[in-house]
C-alpha cells in the first residue's frame, strides 16, 4: 500500500516536470488531466481508512480535475486559438533545473518541518511543497494567460496533496467545497482568458500591466 | 567469483556485435522489412579485418590511433563492469569515474581522428559527438552518484554486484530512475534511437557514422566492434541496475545476462522505430531530461 502511494507521488512529480518542459498547451492540459487521475487515486494509497469519505473524495477529484477542468481549458484554447506558449522566457533545460531546485528545497525543508514525518505516507509533504513551488515557477515564467491557469492548477494540486495528510480530520463537506472553489476559479479564469483574447487579440500577460477602464 | 566474472566478460565480448544487429533487425521487422541476418556484423568484421586500411595523405598518426583507442577503452572499461551480477574482474573505490573517463578518452581520440581528416563533414560529426557528450556525461555521473548513495559502495563491481539488493530494498524509486536514465544514456552512447540514426547515410544528419566515414579495413572493424562493445557495456549497466542477480547462483546469473541484453536491444529497436528522431537542438533537452531524472534519484536519496 505504502509502495503504491510512493509510486503515485513520484508520478505526480513527473507530471509536474512534464508540464514544466512542455510548450504545447493542449499537451499541458492532458498532462494535468493525468495528474488529476493520480491525485484521485492517492487517497486510497495514503494509508487512511477507506470509507465513503475517501471514495467520494476520489471520485470528485477525478471528475473535476481530470474531466471537467480539462474540458473547460480545451474549450478556452479552441475559442482563443492559442496552441503554444510562444517565446517562453526560460528554455526547457532551465525549467528542469528550476524544477530540480524546487524538489531539492522541498525535500530539504520537509524533513525539518515538525510532524512532517508523522504522516502515514512520508512523501506527501515534500511532494506537495515541490508541486506548489513548480506551480509558482510556471506562474512566473510563462506569459500566456492560459499557461498561468495551468500554473495555478499545479499550485492547487500541491495544496490538495498537503491536505491529504489530514485526510481523516477534514470533513468531507469542506474538501468538496475546496474542489468546487477550484472548479469555479478555473471556469472564471477560462472565461477571462477568452475575454482578454477578444479584447486585446493576444494572451500575452505582459500587456496586462496597465490598468484602465 | 573471478572465474564467473571472466566467463561473463568473455560472453559479452562474443555477443557484443549482436546487440546493434538485433536492434536493427527489430526496426526492420517493425517497419515490415526482413533486415540483415543477425550474424551479419560478424561477417562484416571478418571481411574488414581481411582488407587493407587506406589512409589519406592528409592524415597523421592521430587518425590511425583513433580506432585503437575506440577499441581499447571499452575493453578496459569492461573489466570494471560486473557482468555476472556479482563482481567485476577489476575494481577499486571510485572506479565509476575511471569508467566514464576511459569512455571519454576513446571519444576524444575518435573526435580528433575525425578532425584529422580535414573533411568538414567529419569535423561536424566530431563536434556533434562532443557536444552531446557534454550532456551525456553529467547524466552518467549523476546515475553513478545515485547508485553510490543508494548502495553505499564506491566501486562499480560492488555497487551493481553486491549491494544493489540493499539499494532496491531501501530506495526503489531512486534506482528505478537511475535505470531509466542509464537507458537514455545508453541510447545516446550507442548512437541509437531518437538521438542518432545508425541507418542514415546522409552526411548532414549523421553523428557517429560521419565521424568514422574515412576509416577503412581493420580500422573500421575496430571502430564497429568498439562501439558495439560500448552499447553492450551500457546495456549491461542497465540490466545490472534493473535486474539485480546478487542472490542467483553464478551460472544462472551469467546465463540470464544473454536474454536480458537481447531484451534491451529489442527495446532499443522498438524505441528507434516508434519515436521520430529528435531534431539536433532537441537532443540536449532529451539528455538533460535523463540527467534530471538521475538528479531526482540523488535528491530522493539525500533528503
Amino acid at each position: 500500500m505504502e509502495r503504491t502511494g510512493e509510486v503515485l507521488l513520484l508520478l505526480v512529480l513527473m507530471t509536474d516536470f512534464a508540464v514544466l518542459v512542455t510548450d504545447r498547451l493542449s499537451t499541458c492540459i492532458r498532462i494535468m488531466a493525468a495528474q488529476g487521475v493520480l491525485l484521485g487515486l492517492l487517497p486510497f494509497a495514503s494509508g487512511a481508512a477507506i470509507g465513503v469519505h475517501t471514495v467520494v473524495l476520489s471520485l470528485g477529484t477525478i471528475a473535476i480535475k481530470s474531466i471537467v477542468l480539462p474540458r473547460v481549458l480545451s474549450w478556452a484554447i479552441r475559442e482563443a486559438e492559442v496552441r503554444r506558449e510562444l517565446e517562453p522566457s526560460i528554455g526547457p533545460i532551465g525549467m528542469v533545473v528550476l524544477g530540480l531546485v524546487a524538489v531539492g528545497v522541498a525535500f530539504g525543508v520537509a524533513t525539518r518541518l515538525p510532524h512532517a514525518g508523522a504522516t502515514v505516507l512520508p512523501g506527501l509533504v515534500p511532494v506537495s511543497l515541490a508541486s506548489l513551488m513548480m506551480g509558482f515557477v510556471v506562474l512566473t515564467t510563462r506569459r500566456k494567460a492560459l499557461s498561468l491557469v495551468i500554473g495555478y492548477l499545479m499550485l492547487e494540486n500541491g495544496i490538495y496533496v498537503f491536505g491529504l495528510t489530514l485526510a481523516g480530520a477534514i470533513p468531507l463537506l469542506v474538501e468538496m467545497g475546496v474542489l468546487l472553489d477550484v472548479l469555479v476559479g478555473v471556469f472564471i479564469m477560462g472565461l477571462v482568458v477568452f475575454q482578454i483574447h477578444r479584447q486585446l487579440e493576444t494572451q500575452d500577460s505582459r500587456r496586462l500591466t496597465e490598468l484602465r477602464d | 567469483m573471478s572465474g564467473s566474472a571472466t566467463t561473463a566478460l568473455a560472453v559479452v565480448l562474443i555477443i557484443a556485435p549482436l546487440l546493434p544487429s538485433l536492434a536493427s533487425r527489430t526496426v526492420a521487422f517493425i517497419t515490415g522489412r526482413r533486415g540483415a541476418p543477425l550474424l551479419q556484423p560478424y561477417r562484416d568484421l571478418v571481411k574488414l579485418l581481411g582488407k587493407r586500411a587506406v589512409y589519406s595523405r592528409t592524415t597523421t598518426g592521430v587518425f590511425r590511433a583513433a580506432p585503437i583507442a575506440v577499441l581499447a577503452t571499452p575493453l578496459l572499461a569492461a573489466a570494471l563492469v560486473p557482468f555476472d551480477g556479482h563482481g567485476s574482474l577489476a575494481g577499486f573505490a571510485g572506479d565509476a569515474i575511471a569508467f566514464a573517463g576511459l569512455l571519454a578518452l576513446g571519444r576524444m581520440l575518435l573526435a580528433l581522428g575525425g578532425l584529422d581528416t580535414g573533411s568538414s563533414f567529419e569535423g561536424m560529426g566530431a563536434s556533434r559527438e562532443l557536444a552531446f557528450a557534454s550532456f551525456i556525461e553529467p547524466a552518467l555521473f549523476l546515475c553513478f552518484a545515485a547508485l553510490a548513495l543508494t548502495t553505499g559502495e564506491l566501486s562499480l563491481g560492488r555497487m551493481l554486484g553486491g549491494a544493489i539488493d540493499r539499494g532496491w530494498a531501501q530506495a526503489p524509486a531512486s534506482l528505478a530512475m537511475v535505470g531509466v536514465s542509464l537507458f537514455v544514456v545508453m541510447l545516446a552512447e550507442a548512437s541509437r534511437g531518437p538521438v542518432d540514426d545508425p541507418a542514415t547515410h546522409l552526411e548532414l544528419t549523421m553523428i557517429h557514422e560521419v565521424t568514422i566515414l574515412d576509416h577503412s579495413g581493420p580500422d573500421l572493424a575496430f571502430l564497429l566492434y568498439g562501439s558495439a562493445l560500448k552499447f553492450a557495456l551500457f546495456a549491461a549497466l542497465v540490466v545490472d541496475t534493473l535486474m539485480p542477480r546478487t542472490g542467483w547462483p553464478t551460472p544462472l546469473a551469467v546465463a540470464a545476462l544473454i536474454p536480458a541484453l537481447a531484451v534491451v536491444a529489442v527495446l532499443v529497436g522498438v524505441i528507434e522505430s516508434t519515436f521520430a528522431r529528435l531534431r539536433l537542438v532537441q537532443v540536449p533537452q532529451f539528455l538533460a531530461g535523463a540527467a534530471a531524472l538521475a538528479a531526482l534519484g540523488v535528491i530522493l536519496r539525500v533528503r
